[in-house]
């Protein structure tokens, strides 16, 4: 089981706490389909994604952004059992959507970038660290169906 | 040969022209030794790397990072022939320093979430994160280039 300190839980509060989702999930998915543009593969029927104001405009983008941090939410509020919670959104991913696993590493990468630019300063070494280690998390429960 | 378009040459040259090396630097080889702690095998004799608050006032390694930080600029430089520009560079990574070429990508990942957390989102737009993911990829690939 991962081992959380105070201060981990609450940078990882903090940061939910300070980010606007409208903003911050569509900008992380925009940003993968962007720059890392084989992921569109997975969003054939999201529309117009054929250049990058098409992506940062497409509202079907927009929709699943926020709806991919709703999830990221999720397991913020339950930092301590990420994986069961994932459980089902781990399968969906694996048997369903058939998304390679390694994407799951490009979105939050992603999600690094939009978070340190929405928060700048305060986006200190420490908090990246914590943030990195709750999104690794995060990803090592969705990757955990696939077997 | 890695091409570029015009949109992505202005990117980066963009970026770099205000990127302050000596502020950047440090602070992406700082975040390295801290985000993923490992990476301090490399440091051995870089003295106290113990805590977090020990490696942000290491002045070998904000030394260290204004380096490897101006190093890109030979890159920027020589757009068109990194490969060939960072050889030597491969070479003493994998011979002298024996570094996983994984860290070179993971230091790129820092150094992007420099950039970003100084510029923000209008400076550091989608378009310019792509070509500077672009540009820091292939800078990794040329240093891993002479291991084999």
């Amino acid at each position: 089981m991962v081992v959380w300190t105070e201060f981990e839980r609450s940078t990882i509060q903090d940061i939910f706490s300070k980010i606007n989702y409208d903003v911050v999930g569509p900008a992380a998915l925009s940003r993968c389909l962007i720059v890392y543009p084989w992921t569109q593969r997975y969003f054939g029927g999201f529309g117009n994604l054929y250049n990058a104001a098409a992506i940062m405009e497409n509202p079907k983008v927009a929709a699943h952004g926020r709806v991919v941090l709703k999830g990221l939410e999720l397991a913020q509020k339950n930092m301590d059992s990420i994986k069961a919670t994932f459980a089902d959104l781990s399968k969906l991913h694996s048997e369903k959507l058939l998304v390679d696993p390694d994407n799951f590493k490009l979105l939050t990468d992603c999600l690094a970038i939009v978070v340190a630019a929405e928060l700048g300063e305060d986006f200190t070494a420490e908090v990246h660290a914590v943030f990195q280690k709750f999104l690794a998390v995060v990803v090592a429960s969705l990757r955990k169906q696939y077997y | 040969m890695v091409a570029w378009t015009d949109a992505e040459r202005d990117a980066v040259s963009t970026l770099w022209d205000q990127i302050d090396v000596g502020e950047l630097g440090p602070q992406a080889l700082s975040r390295l030794l801290i985000v993923y702690p490992w990476t301090q095998r490399h440091f051995g004799t870089f003295g106290d790397l113990s805590t977090n608050a020990a490696i942000l006032g290491n002045p070998r390694v904000a030394q260290h990072g204004k380096t490897v930080m101006a190093g890109l600029g030979s890159a920027v430089m020589n757009m068109d022939d990194i490969k060939k520009t960072y050889a030597p560079l491969s070479m003493m990574h994998s011979e002298k320093l024996h570094v996983d070429p994984d860290n070179f990508r993971t230091l790129g990942e820092c150094i992007s979430i420099c950039v970003a957390a100084k510029f923000g989102p209008s400076v550091f737009t989608p378009g310019f994160q792509e070509a500077w993911s672009k540009f820091l990829a292939v800078v990794a690939s040329a240093l891993a280039r002479q291991y084999y």
